[in-house]
């Protein structure tokens, strides 16, 4: 314990009597703060929620307009939904695009933070940055035209492969970045004895490193799947065919003939597109917790 | 040192490479059609002092520096850490139902949440003006910088109070107890005891969502940009000029532009950070 905490702690137990009319004064703040409190929580649970309210309404509506209000009870739209063809594939592909793209990220970026982790190398930090920052511009919108152009000339445009492999250059160095941390917290002792023993690098990474960071590599699961299922720009521009597309670019070709939305489908599909992503946050955060760790701290 | 190889190369083809990319096109007058297409030209900065002089460009650079301030700064910060302290020793429903609703914003998918927002905003059925009683206000013809900027808050706070709840867990009850027995205001707390200790997670947090919003493309899902550019922001400008108008050169010198001012926000920050370190030695 330090000084200053001892100092704390002494003032914490010996309110002297002079003090008493303070505290006074400090109960009513107390009351007026706690009060503030509530209504300020009161206030974000409801910008929050306002917006989310038509998604849980309209999908079961019969007749959906776009105010959310009490719906006129029907499952009919999921069935209408079902007749569209595109539908169903579009969840497949955005599954199959979200899959392969998390354990690519999750199985490079634990490799390169393990390494990065253990092994001293000058200018390590300073470079871990810099990619961190590209990655934040490249995804973005600015370096679309040259991604079109690799993926023309690499032959990846309008494949699962091109999006994968796209998706997962942007999200590997914040990977890292977050994994790395987690391997920083951890204990090289083990490492040691194993290697004494004769355990190669992989097997050690394996059976000693990925047990104890299971929580870090599943927040970056969680993460990459989450951002992929999410992806609109890249998918957008690098698939041309309908049957490739990911839910989140099917979304917007549910239009009539006269180019208006059509309510009922677009409703009940936000519902079935979004459920995986929650269901699979909650099933993560109840099993390893999901939160960020050093990392993004320092 | 093999096991950095693999991730390496991915980064090395999928980013790195694209951004050298970006360096060269923006110096050819390269396009997406025409005789331009198939022989593009080196131009030199011509596309720089273009996109330097361009009204246009002035007008998406300034849209976005109110985007980041408003929308990641005050807005995804600013509330973030109100929620994160306003439920900092809380636990039990409340705290879960709030939290909720939170994340929940953050995790929809992009496409899902702007079709929300449009919804919400809409002139004659949106649900925002059934709630004010102000039918037919057009709030993404009359304000949409404004609109897309309470969008984003909205979209990304979840990050900053998961981060900001963190970082306050560092922040020992005892002192937060002594300065308020000592008569101290929520203010005086925050500025004397919370801050100085949670600076780190600040810049951090700050430099982070500043470098996503700056890039954030989901805007264009709810305005397009429009009316008439009044929030085209760089991430839409670009689009709009490069793929829509198939000014590809133009498009990647404008991209490079960008990276440039990333990279100086990047510094700035981390040269704070630098700052922080170096008064704790």
């Amino acid at each position: 314990m330090t000084v200053g905490q001892e100092h704390d702690q002494a003032v914490t137990r010996a309110v002297p009597p002079a003090r008493a009319a303070r505290a006074d004064t400090g109960r009513v703040r107390h009351a007026m703060g706690a009060i503030g409190r509530a209504t300020f929580l009161a206030a974000v649970a409801g910008f929050f929620a306002l917006p989310l309210l038509w998604l849980a309404t309209a999908p079961f509506d019969a007749h959906p307009t776009i105010t959310a209000s009490f719906p006129e009870f029907t499952l009919n739209n999921f069935r209408s939904l079902l007749d569209n063809p595109y539908v169903l594939t579009s969840l497949g592909n955005s599954v199959l695009q979200a899959a392969g793209s998390a354990v690519l990220v999750v199985v490079l970026a634990a490799l390169a933070a393990y390494a990065l982790s253990r092994v001293r190398i000058p200018g390590r930090d300073a470079l871990l940055y810099v990619l961190l920052l590209l990655s934040s511009v490249v995804t973005g919108t600015a370096a679309m035209v040259p991604i079109f152009e690799l993926a023309t000339r690499l032959n990846l445009i309008d494949t699962h492969l091109g999006v994968v492999l796209t998706l997962s250059g942007g999200l590997l160095p914040a990977a890292i970045f977050i994994l790395k941390d987690f391997m920083d917290g951890t204990p090289t002792s083990y490492e040691e004895s194993a290697r004494v023993f004769g355990a190669s690098p992989l097997q050690i990474l394996w059976h000693i490193v990925v047990p104890v960071i299971r929580p870090g590599l599943a927040t970056i699961a969680v993460w990459a799947v989450a951002s992929v299922w999410g992806s609109f720009l890249t998918p957008f521009i690098l698939l041309r065919s309908p049957e490739k597309s990911p839910g989140a670019v099917i979304l917007y070709t549910l239009y009539t003939e006269g180019g208006s939305p059509r309510l009922d489908l677009i409703s009940t599909f936000s519902l079935l597109y979004s459920l995986p992503v929650v269901l699979m946050y909650i099933f993560v955060s109840r099993k390893y917790g999901f939160r960020f760790h050093g990392g993004i701290k320092r | 040192m093999g096991f950095v190889f693999p991730a390496l190369v991915l980064i090395g083809v999928f980013l790195i490479f694209p951004a050298l990319w970006t360096i060269y096109l923006g110096l050819t007058d390269f396009r997406l059609t025409g005789l331009a297409a198939a022989d593009p030209q080196i131009v030199g900065v011509d596309n720089y002092t273009a996109a330097l002089g361009d009204e246009r460009f002035h007008t998406s650079l300034w849209l976005t520096v109110q985007f980041v301030l408003g929308s990641a700064i005050i807005g995804q910060a600013g509330l973030g850490f109100s929620i994160a302290w306003a439920l900092r020793n809380r636990t039990g429903p409340v705290k879960r139902v709030v939290e909720g609703l939170v994340l929940l914003a953050w995790i929809l998918p992009s496409s899902v949440v702007a079709f929300l927002w449009i919804a919400l905003l809409d002139r004659d059925q949106g649900t925002l003006n059934a709630l004010l009683h102000m039918p037919g206000f057009a709030w993404l013809l009359d304000h949409p910088m404004l609109s897309i900027i309470v969008f984003n808050t909205w979209r990304g706070t979840a990050f900053s109070m998961m981060l900001y709840g963190a970082a306050l867990e560092n922040v020992p009850p005892s002192h937060l107890e002594t300065a308020r027995l000592a008569g101290a205001s929520t203010f005086q707390q925050l500025r004397d005891v919370v801050f100085p200790r949670i600076r780190g997670h600040m810049l951090t947090n700050l430099l982070l969502i500043s470098l996503w919003t700056f890039n954030d493309f989901t805007s264009f899902q709810i305005t397009a940009g429009g009316p008439e550019g009044r929030s085209e922001i760089l991430p839409v400008y670009i689009y709009n000029v490069a793929l829509s108008g198939g000014r590809l050169g133009f498009g990647a010198a404008v991209s490079f532009l960008v990276l440039l001012i990333n990279l100086v926000l990047a510094l700035v920050y981390l040269r704070l950070l630098r700052g922080r370190r170096g008064a704790e030695a």
